[in-house]
C-alpha cells in the first residue's frame, strides 16, 4: 500500500531532515500527525501550491500532496508559474491515480495528470508500480532541489523491479521481435498478456524525462512497439515517435480512454472497461500484432 | 421541477437504509437532511434549480429525489457500483433531479452565478469547509456587485472548516452585499422562512448543525 507508507516516510523525514516541509489542503493526512513543518492549509489547492513555492524559496524542501487532480489540475497554472518559470523545487505527492478513487466518480479521477504535467518543462515524473519502487524514488526527491511528481496507486504488480526507475528489458524476444513496454502498475497484466508471444517486455517507472535512447536500445531491430500506459491513452506516444524519427515504426498505445466512462463501481471494473487488464490486453495486441 | 409529494419526511429513514445497508434511526446527522427536504418540500417552484455543490455526502439528497418522485426509488439500491447512476459523488447526466455534476469542491457557486444572470431562480448548497476554496469568494463578490436577487445560498455550518470562519460567514457575505441570516439547520420552520424570503441582493442563509 503506497499511501500508508508514503505517510510513514514523509513522518520519518519530517522528523529527521530540518529542511523537510509538508503542505496538504485537508486530504485527511492525520497518519502524519502534528509537526511545525506540516501546514494544512485548508481546502486551498492553489493556495497549497503558492504557499509549497515560498518554502522552497526560503530553502525547504516543499512535499505537496492531495488527490491527483486537486493536486495537479485544480492549481495548474501556480505549477506553471510558482514553480515552474520561478524555477523552485518542490515534489508533488498524489494519491487517486486515474481510477482508484472508481466510487467517488469523476471529480476525483485524472488520467490526465501525467500528460498535463509531461506539458511543463522541467518535471521528473515517477508512476511507481510496487510501494518499494515509490520508497526509493520518494527518498531521492527528498534529498534533491527539482521539481518531482511522484503518482500513487492502489494497483500494484507482484513484486518491485530493480533500478532506478529507467527503462529495463525483463524478457527478451528474438531479434527483431516487437517491443511491449509497460508503464508502473501496468507491468502485471501486460506480462500475462504476453505470456506466449515472442515480444521483448520492458518496464519503466520514471516516464519524464523520457528515455529515448533506452527505447531505442530495447527496440534493437524491431519495428513495432506496445506502450501500456496506467494513465490517458498516448500519454508517451509523441515521446516514442520523437525517439524513433529516423526509422519506420509501427506504435500502438494503450491506456485509459479519453471518453468518459461514467460509471461508478471497483478500480478493477474500471482497468477492463479501458482495456487495461490482461484480457484487454491481450486482444489489443492481437489486433495489432496478428 | 415537480412539487409532487409521493413520500414523507418520515420515509426517509427508509430510502437512506436501501442506499447505505445501514439501519440506524437516527438520520439527522446528516448534515444536509433537513435543508435538502425542506427546499424540495416547501421551498422549490417550478422552474427554480437546486445546486448541490457540496457534492460529497449525496446520500439526503438521494433520498429525498426518491422521496419526492423525482427519482425510481429502486435505483437505490446498487449504490456505487459500476452499474448504478448513483455513486459518492453525483453526475448531472446519469441522476434525474441533479443539475449540476459536484464532488470537487467550489464549483457550485460560479454556476450558480451563470443560472442567475440568465434570471433563473437558484439555491446552491454549500459547506462551511468548501468556503475555504477560493473560486466561492470570486462567485460572491460578482454577484454582490450585480445584485443577483435570484441566488440563494444555502451553507451547511458543521463548523468543519479547519482554520475556521472569525466573525462568521455572515458578516463576509454582507460585506459584499448579500442579506445574511442564521438559522438552526433542523428546524424546518425557520429554513422555509429563511429559504422563501424575497429580497432585492442575493442572499446566504447559514443552516446551523452540529459540529461535525
Amino acid at each position: 500500500m503506497m499511501r500508508p507508507r508514503f505517510y510513514e516516510l514523509v513522518r520519518e523525514e519530517l522528523d529527521a531532515s530540518e529542511r523537510l516541509a509538508v503542505v496538504t489542503a485537508e486530504i485527511g493526512t492525520t497518519p502524519i500527525g502534528p509537526h511545525p513543518r506540516h501546514f494544512n492549509v485548508g481546502i486551498r489547492e492553489q493556495l497549497m501550491i503558492g504557499v509549497a513555492a515560498g518554502l522552497a524559496l526560503e530553502g525547504y524542501r516543499p512535499v505537496a500532496h492531495s488527490y491527483a487532480p486537486f493536486l495537479v489540475e485544480r492549481p495548474y497554472e501556480f505549477l506553471k508559474l510558482d514553480l515552474g518559470h520561478s524555477d523552485l523545487g518542490a515534489v508533488l505527492v498524489s494519491t487517486g491515480a486515474s481510477y482508484d478513487a472508481s466510487r467517488e466518480g469523476r471529480t476525483h479521477q485524472a488520467p490526465e495528470d501525467v500528460a498535463a504535467l509531461a506539458a511543463l518543462p522541467g518535471w521528473t515524473i515517477h508512476v511507481p508500480g510496487h510501494v518499494e519502487e515509490m520508497e526509493l524514488q520518494l527518498r531521492r526527491a527528498f534529498a534533491g532541489d527539482d521539481r518531482v511528481y511522484i503518482r500513487l496507486t492502489e494497483e500494484t504488480n507482484h513484486a518491485r523491479v530493480d533500478g532506478d526507475g529507467g527503462l529495463i528489458v525483463l524478457r527478451r524476444g528474438s531479434p527483431g521481435a516487437p517491443l511491449a513496454l509497460a508503464v508502473g502498475p501496468t507491468l502485471a497484466p501486460l506480462l500475462e498478456a504476453v505470456a506466449d508471444r515472442d515480444v521483448t517486455v520492458a518496464y519503466l517507472t520514471t516516464v519524464r524525462p523520457f528515455p529515448r535512447a533506452e527505447l531505442r536500445d530495447a527496440l534493437g531491430d524491431g519495428t513495432e512497439v506496445v506502450l501500456v500506459e496506467p494513465y490517458l491513452r498516448g500519454t508517451s506516444s509523441a515521446a516514442v515517435s520523437a525517439a524513433l524519427e529516423d526509422r519506420p515504426h509501427r506504435l500502438l498505445a494503450l491506456g485509459v480512454r479519453n471518453e468518459e466512462l461514467r460509471h461508478y463501481g471497483t478500480g478493477s471494473e474500471h482497468r477492463a472497461a479501458h482495456g487495461l487488464d490482461a484480457a484487454g490486453i491481450r486482444s489489443s495486441l492481437e489486433r495489432f500484432l496478428g | 421541477m415537480t412539487t409532487t409529494t409521493t413520500l414523507g419526511y418520515d420515509d426517509l429513514p427508509a430510502l437512506l437504509q436501501r442506499l447505505t445497508g445501514d439501519e440506524k434511526h437516527d438520520w439527522s446527522s446528516l448534515s444536509t437532511l433537513d435543508v435538502v427536504w425542506v427546499l424540495h418540500d416547501r421551498v422549490l417552484e417550478e422552474g427554480d434549480r437546486f445546486f448541490l455543490s457540496k457534492g460529497h455526502g449525496p446520500t439526503a439528497t438521494y433520498a429525498v429525489l426518491a422521496a419526492k418522485g423525482i427519482l425510481p426509488p429502486e435505483l437505490l439500491d446498487g449504490f456505487g457500483t459500476f452499474d448504478s447512476p448513483l455513486g459518492h459523488h453525483p453526475d448531472r447526466l446519469l441522476v434525474p433531479g441533479i443539475e449540476i455534476s459536484s464532488g470537487s469542491l467550489g464549483h457550485g457557486l460560479g454556476m450558480a452565478v451563470g443560472s442567475a444572470l440568465a434570471g433563473r431562480r437558484v439555491y446552491c448548497l454549500v459547506g462551511d469547509a468548501e468556503l475555504e476554496e477560493g473560486s466561492n469568494w470570486e462567485a460572491v463578490q460578482l454577484a454582490g456587485r450585480m445584485e443577483l436577487a435570484t441566488l440563494t445560498v444555502v451553507a451547511i455550518d458543521n463548523r468543519s472548516s479547519s482554520h475556521g470562519w472569525p466573525g462568521g460567514l455572515e458578516a463576509r457575505f454582507a460585506l459584499e452585499g448579500w442579506d445574511a441570516t442564521r438559522v438552526d439547520g433542523h428546524d424546518h420552520d425557520a429554513l422555509a422562512g429563511a429559504l422563501s424570503r424575497r429580497s432585492v441582493r442575493p442572499r446566504l442563509v447559514v443552516a446551523e448543525v452540529e459540529p461535525k
